[in-house]
């Protein structure tokens, strides 16, 4: 058992390559999807994980669950060490270690009622006598707001948010202690968002839960999170605590992050950073700083095209820009640029 | 002065167990020249059907109902069947979807696609509307168009093609842009980029645009006017600002209460309880009654839209009180 100060999961330099096989068999430069990205999440903390489709975020998840294997890095939870665990101790690790996804149905089996589906954790963890299942599944319900009666029903007959519910039920069967919620609000309308977020903050505060909380919207994170990891092309460039880094960004890609966020609010004119073209691809990365090709601040120079930034302490959060110091606000920076 | 577009009590049904159910119930607005205006709701409030329904594209065995208008500055669309109506479909009213990969043909250059669409519509040689071609892909922001004039469509990324669908939409010169959800499957900073696109190009041609959207912030810098939309109904609609200033029924504040926010101090968000109902459970009187915070015995009567300040309405019998 680890010591109760230290952090329940930590991620030393994890990397997740995938080999695309090149035309005639010759070998294709890699997709560094992550590329060297290390956090640590405490007991009952939320760690938001934000980027844009493509920087990696999703993987990190999924890895950390060993649901894919990792390149290289390290990674222990609870004191195990996650990437050199063998079939019997990762199913033992999986008991405390869950997933929610974006679209509840398509991880739910269609021909399986809702009490079977959560029961099913139960069950092959036997975490239950048979006898007693049917009462977790009920408690199991009502703790995340379903009626328990709905656990003869089938989940065609639910709608999304509904759906979503029995998802996080069905990982909270088997009494984790950690779990990733990869976009869980994602796909849903507004008004039943709310509800699901409210419902995850409730959760961790009577369990204690851990939360590996990967999203795109930062308002949305910023409900949730005490720490938020800024991702860009495989690489953290920024990690802070929420409120430092929403008020006080470090990194130029998290300033045009934050401004590009729509806000419902007419009258406060926002100035918009607007950024320039795509996002590189990740078989082959910029060199240098990886966010340089799009980068607006204005003391980029020939530094930030040879010289990978470190992540280092600047004014309240750990930045990976080499003038961190002077990124300027969305209001300084300017007109849109497009 | 005529509007652009005027709908008048526009309803769509779909038979469902041996009745009609009616996911669009009553729908009128207007567009005028240069205009944007914004219709909001959630999933399954009939905001999407609506524009559908304006290039009459209800999907079978959907049909819009005869009481219904649909006036195109002097054209009446519903009136147009056959070559009347394409000449009015792409031609006076472009239309983009949330998905652009799935309107993009895969095997055909966007190149190719952009000019016949352009040939569709003009009588104009080939090499004079690659020229035409080249200008639009200018005119939505793609750096390197020539390149991209020859690129096939899984080479652009979401917003280089969402940029494609504007220029094809773009190329017929419509006096009306269709936009649906088109940023929703997009990243924000693209998204961003594609909403400046939009709105360079209702300014420099004059055309009206109809945003349709679940996405509040989106709308806040972007539309003139604001409809909100709920079981089937325009339940509030007023000039942005005003709306933004003093939302008044309790859907468009609870909506306004489920919004996360970047800025400003961080609170519990207040969920509107319950689920949006479906067509065929609709309830009667005041459909948002069941799940109302402010619901009273009045409310078991249906609302029509009733002010409450000037340009501002809203169905429901609230107004009454306040006013």
């Amino acid at each position: 058992m680890a010591d109760p100060g230290s952090p329940l999961l930590s991620v030393r330099d994890l990397k997740k390559y995938y080999q695309a096989a090149g035309l005639f068999g010759r070998a294709a430069p890699p997709v560094r999807a992550v590329d060297g990205v290390s956090f640590e999440i405490g007991r009952g903390e939320t760690l938001a994980l934000v980027g844009e489709s493509g920087c990696g975020k999703s993987t990190v998840g999924r890895t950390i669950l060993r649901l894919q294997e990792p390149t290289s890095g390290s990674a222990s939870f609870e004191g195990a060490d996650i990437f050199s665990l063998n079939r019997a101790a990762l199913r033992a690790l999986r008991r405390r270690m869950q997933i929610i996804f974006q679209d509840p149905y398509s991880s739910l089996n269609p021909r399986m009622s809702i009490g079977a589906a959560v029961a099913e954790g139960i069950e092959i963890h036997r975490l239950a006598p048979r006898k007693e299942i049917p009462e977790r599944v009920s408690a199991l319900l009502h703790e995340v707001g379903l009626d328990p009666e709905y656990a003869r029903r089938y989940p065609h007959e639910f709608s999304g948010g509904q759906r979503q519910r029995i998802g996080i039920a069905r990982a909270l069967a088997v009494q984790p202690a950690f779990l990733v919620c990869d976009e869980p609000v994602s796909a849903l309308d507004v008004s039943v968002q709310a509800q699901v977020l409210n419902l995850l903050s409730d959760l961790q505060q009577q369990r204690g839960l851990s939360y590996l909380f990967i999203a795109h919207d930062l308002a949305v994170v910023r409900q949730v999170a005490h720490r938020i990891a800024v991702m860009y092309l495989g690489h953290i460039v920024e990690q802070g605590s929420t409120d430092q880094l929403l008020s006080n960004p470090r990194h130029p890609y998290t300033v045009a992050l934050l401004s590009a966020v729509p806000e419902p609010e007419p009258g406060v004119s926002r100035s918009r950073i607007v950024l320039r073209g795509d996002l590189p691809s990740p078989s082959n990365p910029p060199s240098g700083c990886p966010f340089h090709t799009r980068c607006f601040h204005p003391a980029k120079n020939e530094r930030c095209r040879t010289e990978v930034p470190p992540l280092r302490l600047v004014a309240g959060t750990v930045a990976a820009c080499h003038y961190a110091e002077t990124t300027p606000r969305p209001a300084e920076a300017g007109a849109a640029l497009i | 002065m005529t509007h652009v577009l005027d709908v008048q009590n526009l309803r769509v049904s779909f038979p469902a167990d041996h009745r009609r159910v009616y996911p669009v119930d009553g729908v009128s607005f207007w567009l005028d020249r240069g205009e944007t205006l914004a219709l909001v709701g959630e999933s399954g409030c009939g905001k999407s059907l609506t524009s559908l329904a304006l290039l009459q594209l209800i999907p079978h065995p959907g049909q819009i109902e005869p009481s219904s208008v649909i006036q195109l500055a002097d054209t009446d669309v519903l009136a147009l069947r056959g070559e009347a109506l394409r000449q009015i479909r792409g031609r006076r009213i472009g239309m983009i979807f949330q998905d652009p990969m799935t309107s993009l043909n895969p095997v055909f250059r966007v190149g190719d696609q952009i000019v016949e669409g352009i040939l569709a519509h003009f009588k104009i040689s080939r090499a004079e509307a690659r020229d035409r071609a080249l200008h639009l892909l200018q005119e939505v922001g793609i750096p390197d168009p020539v390149e991209r004039l020859n690129a096939y469509p899984h080479q652009l990324s979401g917003g280089m093609r969402q940029r494609v669908m504007i220029a094809i939409a773009l190329s017929a010169e419509p006096e009306i842009l269709v936009a649906d959800e088109p940023t929703t499957a997009l990243d924000v900073t693209v998204q961003a980029q594609i909403l400046e696109v939009l709105d360079r190009l209702r300014t420099s041609r004059g055309m009206a645009v109809l945003l349709i959207t679940h996405d509040l912030g989106i709308v806040a810098g972007r539309a003139d006017r604001v409809a909100v939309m709920y079981a089937g109904q325009i339940i509030e609609e007023a000039p942005t600002d005003l709306l933004f200033a003093n939302p008044s029924h309790p859907y468009t504040q609870g909506l306004f209460a489920s919004v996360p926010r970047i800025t400003g101090p961080l609170r519990r968000l207040t969920p509107i309880r319950g689920n949006v109902p479906a067509p065929s459970a609709w309830p009667s009187g005041c459909r948002f009654r069941p799940r109302c915070p402010k619901a009273f015995d009045k409310s078991e009567q249906e609302p029509p839209l009733l002010p409450v300040e000037i340009d501002h309405n809203m169905r429901c019998w609230l107004a009454e009180r306040n006013g």
